[in-house]
């Protein structure tokens, strides 16, 4: 029997789908196979040695002067190990040097392109950018794999397979709008979009605006509003914490609801998503009729969802990266190459192994609790995501 | 260990975030407060009128007579406080431990706070300067020479983003209940104590509880409180106050910048003012806005600065239990630290001199494992225009400025407090006339010396209601 792991990372996969109150299933063409016997114990085994395996495949591919990107090829000059012969697997990335984000900075941006998809339309999608010179990311048809992904762990009668979308949220530079796009068609549907720029919303409240930001989340809402109202069927909906928030305040001003609206299934993430508040947004904003799953993911990673929701969790949220394209680790502050115990705090560092991009042991602005693997996910999780505690005071966080 | 809940409107919730109050010298847990979130807030103020409803529903004498017995609940009584009752005690000795203001201080705020509850019908009949209570109940209503006035209610509630450091504040929101406006705080991280023990008293002396609300949490909490609440007070420094400057639904209290104001007629007899000048600047540890951080005077400055430095200088840290304890403590790392350097720093322009040096015995800075203190400093500027004549600090600190006295009241700028030492009928005038003064003594009155018959940072009834036209028969013939 082909694991979870094995799965995903195959190519006739078309969708992982967890159901509520059911067994995990993966759908192939054709067939329906269940996990529920594994031993969890072999899972986490199993699903290592998937890593282990892409590690090498990815490595091949970025470091192969036939296939692999300028960047990557001009950087293993410089050092002392040669990654196609010495990284076997995953721990071997640690040979690598700290990654950089200040490497993402700049152009030209086709150096991060391997050679082996020059000839794929490409994309271009910025993270961070409020002062300065954004980091970028080049993307060829990641975003629609992890999107596809994803949708595998929607239920479909809270997600209603060609039922329309809501994208609020921010799009300009970033890939999220044509990712929720993606994934709305996907599975049948059409999304319909309102814009947020949180760039300017962070410049005003750094001024002190806080009334001008008030009255931009407004004209947001005010957008949403209109979409929601105007007939289109539309049941899913991608927004943040805050959005939601603001839109739901809306509703119940209006003597409605999120679940009056038509809303069904709410993807939320891109903003910090505590376990108080997801208690809160279920309990006082959605009711038992809407179904919420937090995310956790940017630009580089893709998109980490959180386990499914159990009562007796108390509303604690786990989120496992898309192994193996992605992986999380839950680093030691002091040595990032030492992994925390379970339970214990340490900062996010980020691994991405697609053929598009490779970005090894990247430390991000986060910190949260190295989480046990668990039978849908066999690797580690990370829960109660917050700002790393050294940046989170110099910076404004969670503001749309 | 204590847990305190969330309040929404009168009803316990237990959040699932709790945040730890600490002793600043032991680093024990004294309490677990329980976190609200923003959205908490939002949802809950969509119900505010109904506090209005709720008290509109009680008339204000009795309401009054209610303050009356809470006042001796505070004081007296063991109130309960989320799992657990805590005693008078219990209460000065928690708040001395998190705020670091020693309990004696403390103690003597609480009695502070009992003493406005206790007084106030006089308090509500000199701040409404005499209108009849059920004009503000009904909105409209003639007054006692038989003209027609209203006062409309500008919110249900009031919002209250109460800081840590500084438990005398707490004065300023004890009238708001007995004016029918319901109360929804958000306690300073480290001085969660007098929302709830006050909550507690008033709800045990026959307030309902649904007009309480009080939310523990960060700054999204706060920020929840200010934009959610039609009227809301926040208290900060300068930074915080010119962010809500021109709000009219915010009042935002910051740094006083109070000050003793010599005249050229007083100020040869300045040592007669000595024991005046030395509490204004030392009492309650200089941590009020009301404490006095300039002396100004056109000549005798560097005499008056040494005399104040030879009385202040030697003034060191006691523990915070002794009854004599004159300074409060800095619990927050780095605060002190950063105070002192600064002061380094503003000492190093030639007109300014630190005084107070060589009567301390050691350095202004005085470290200890959990939390620093900063020992009273005086300051001569002998340049009015120096940064360091017109600054605050949280601890006695003090300039004393050589100005002369027609140049005085432009250059003090906004100033709090300003106790005019003068008997020069045309400075008086000036003094009265001058609008960067809030609250003017004029005559031999210690700027910490408050009398709470008078309005403090703008009229509280103001804020809380609007004066408008209201007529119900056609106005006479004209």
């Amino acid at each position: 029997m082909a694991t979870l792991l094995s799965l995903l990372n195959g190519a006739d996969i078309l969708a992982v789908c967890i159901l509520p109150n059911c067994l995990p299933s993966l759908f192939f063409r054709g067939e329906k196979r269940t996990v529920s016997g594994e031993n969890l114990d072999a899972l986490v085994s199993k699903a290592k040695d998937d890593l282990d395996a892409q590690v090498c495949e990815i490595i091949e591919w970025h470091f192969n002067p036939e296939t692999g990107c300028p960047f990557w090829l001009e950087k293993a000059q410089e050092f002392n190990f040669d990654p196609r012969k010495d990284v076997k697997c995953f721990d071997d990335l640690k040979k690598f040097p700290s990654f950089e984000d200040e490497w993402l900075r700049g152009g030209p941006v086709r150096r991060w392109l391997p050679k082996g998809l020059e000839n794929e339309p490409v994309y271009v999608f910025e993270t961070g950018g409020t002062t300065g010179i954004p980091k970028t990311r080049v993307a060829c048809n990641d975003f629609r794999t992890d999107y596809e992904v994803f949708s595998g762990t929607l239920p479909d009668e809270s997600f209603p397979r060609g039922s329309n979308w809501l994208m609020l949220g921010p799009s300009g530079p970033r890939r999220l709008r044509l990712a929720v796009e993606h994934l709305a068609q996907f599975r049948g549907g059409i999304c319909f979009c309102v814009d947020l720029d949180p760039r300017w919303v962070v410049k005003l409240l750094k001024r002190g605006k806080v009334q001008d930001m008030e009255e931009y989340r407004d004209h947001v809402i005010d957008q949403a509003m209109t979409v929601l109202s105007a007939g289109h069927d539309i049941k899913c909906m991608f927004t943040t914490p805050k959005l939601l928030e603001a839109l739901a305040m809306r509703l119940i001003d209006d003597g409605s609801s999120i679940a009056e609206a038509g809303i069904t299934g709410i993807f939320c993430g891109g903003t910090e998503f505590t376990q108080q508040w997801y208690r809160f947004a279920k309990e006082e904003l959605l009711g038992d009729d809407v179904y919420i799953t937090p995310t956790y993911g940017n630009t580089l990673m893709g998109l980490a969802c959180g386990k499914p929701f159990v009562p007796e969790d108390n509303y604690k949220i786990t989120y496992y990266a898309p192994q193996p394209r992605a992986v999380i680790e839950v680093a030691d502050f002091k040595d990032s190459n030492l992994n925390v115990g379970y339970g214990e705090t340490g900062r996010v560092k980020l691994t991405t192994l697609t053929k598009e991009i490779f970005v090894p042991g990247f430390l991000e602005r986060d910190e949260g609790e190295r989480e046990q693997p668990h039978e849908k996910y066999p690797w580690d999780g990370i829960s109660g995501v917050r700002p790393f505690h050294e940046i989170a005071k110099a910076t404004t966080v969670g503001v749309y | 260990m204590l847990e305190i809940p969330v309040i929404r409107w009168g009803k316990p919730y237990e959040s699932l975030e709790k945040d730890d109050v600490v002793h600043f010298e032991t680093g024990e847990v004294l309490a677990q407060v329980h976190q609200a979130n923003g959205g908490l807030i939002k949802v809950d103020m969509r119900k505010a009128p109904n506090a209005r409803k709720v008290l509109c529903e009680i008339p204000i004498p009795d309401l009054v007579e209610m303050c009356k017995k809470a006042a001796d609940l505070y004081l007296n009584a063991e109130l309960p406080l989320g799992n657990g009752t805590q005693t008078p005690e219990d209460f000065y000795r928690m708040q001395s431990a998190t705020t670091g203001l020693p309990e004696h201080m403390c103690a003597s705020n609480m009695k502070k706070n009992s003493f406005v509850l206790n007084n106030m019908a006089e308090i509500l009949d000199a701040l409404t300067r005499g209108l009849p209570y059920d004009i503000l109940t009904n909105g409209f209503g003639k007054e006692e020479r038989g003209v027609m006035v209203s006062y409309q209610a500008n919110a249900p509630v009031l919002g209250m983003v109460l800081p840590s450091n500084s438990p005398g504040v707490h004065t300023l929101w004890m009238p708001v209940i007995p004016m029918q406006v319901g109360l929804v705080l958000k306690p300073g991280p480290q001085e969660p104590w007098t929302p709830y023990r006050m909550y507690e008293a008033f709800c045990q002396a026959g307030v309902p509880r649904e007009v309480f609300s009080i939310y523990p949490g960060g700054p999204e909490v706060g920020a929840a409180v200010l934009a959610d609440c039609e009227r809301a007070m926040i208290f900060g420094g300068t930074p915080t106050v010119e962010r809500y400057h021109g709000n009219p639904r915010v009042q935002a209290h910051g740094p006083g910048f109070s000050k003793v104001l010599f005249g050229d007629d007083m100020v040869d007899d300045w040592e007669q003012y000595i024991d005046l000048m030395a509490d204004s600047v030392l009492v309650n540890s200089g941590r009020s806005c009301i404490s006095c951080s300039g002396i100004w005077a056109s000549r005798h400055g560097k005499e008056i600065a040494e005399a104040l430095a030879e009385r202040l200088g030697p003034v060191e840290p006691l523990s915070p239990t002794d009854p004599n304890a004159p300074l409060a403590a800095f619990t927050l790392p780095g605060v002190a630290e950063a105070m002192n350097a600064q002061i380094d720093e503003g000492c190093k322009v030639g007109s300014v001199t630190e005084v107070t040096e060589k009567h301390r015995g050691g350095s202004r800075l005085v470290q200890q494992e959990r939390c620093d203190y900063l020992r009273p400093t005086v300051l001569h500027c002998s340049d009015p225009a120096a940064e360091m004549a017109n600054t605050e600090y949280m601890f006695p600190f003090v300039s004393v400025v050589d100005c002369p006295q027609e140049k005085m009241i432009k250059s003090i700028g906004q100033t709090l407090v300003a106790s005019g030492i003068t008997e020069d009928p045309t400075f008086s005038r000036q003094l009265l006339d001058a609008t960067n003064i809030d609250r003017l003594n004029i005559g031999a009155v210690k700027t910490i010396a408050l009398n709470w018959l008078q309005p403090h940072e703008g009229n509280i009834v103001d804020f809380l209601f609007r004066a408008r036209a209201f007529q119900n028969s056609p106005p006479p013939a004209h």
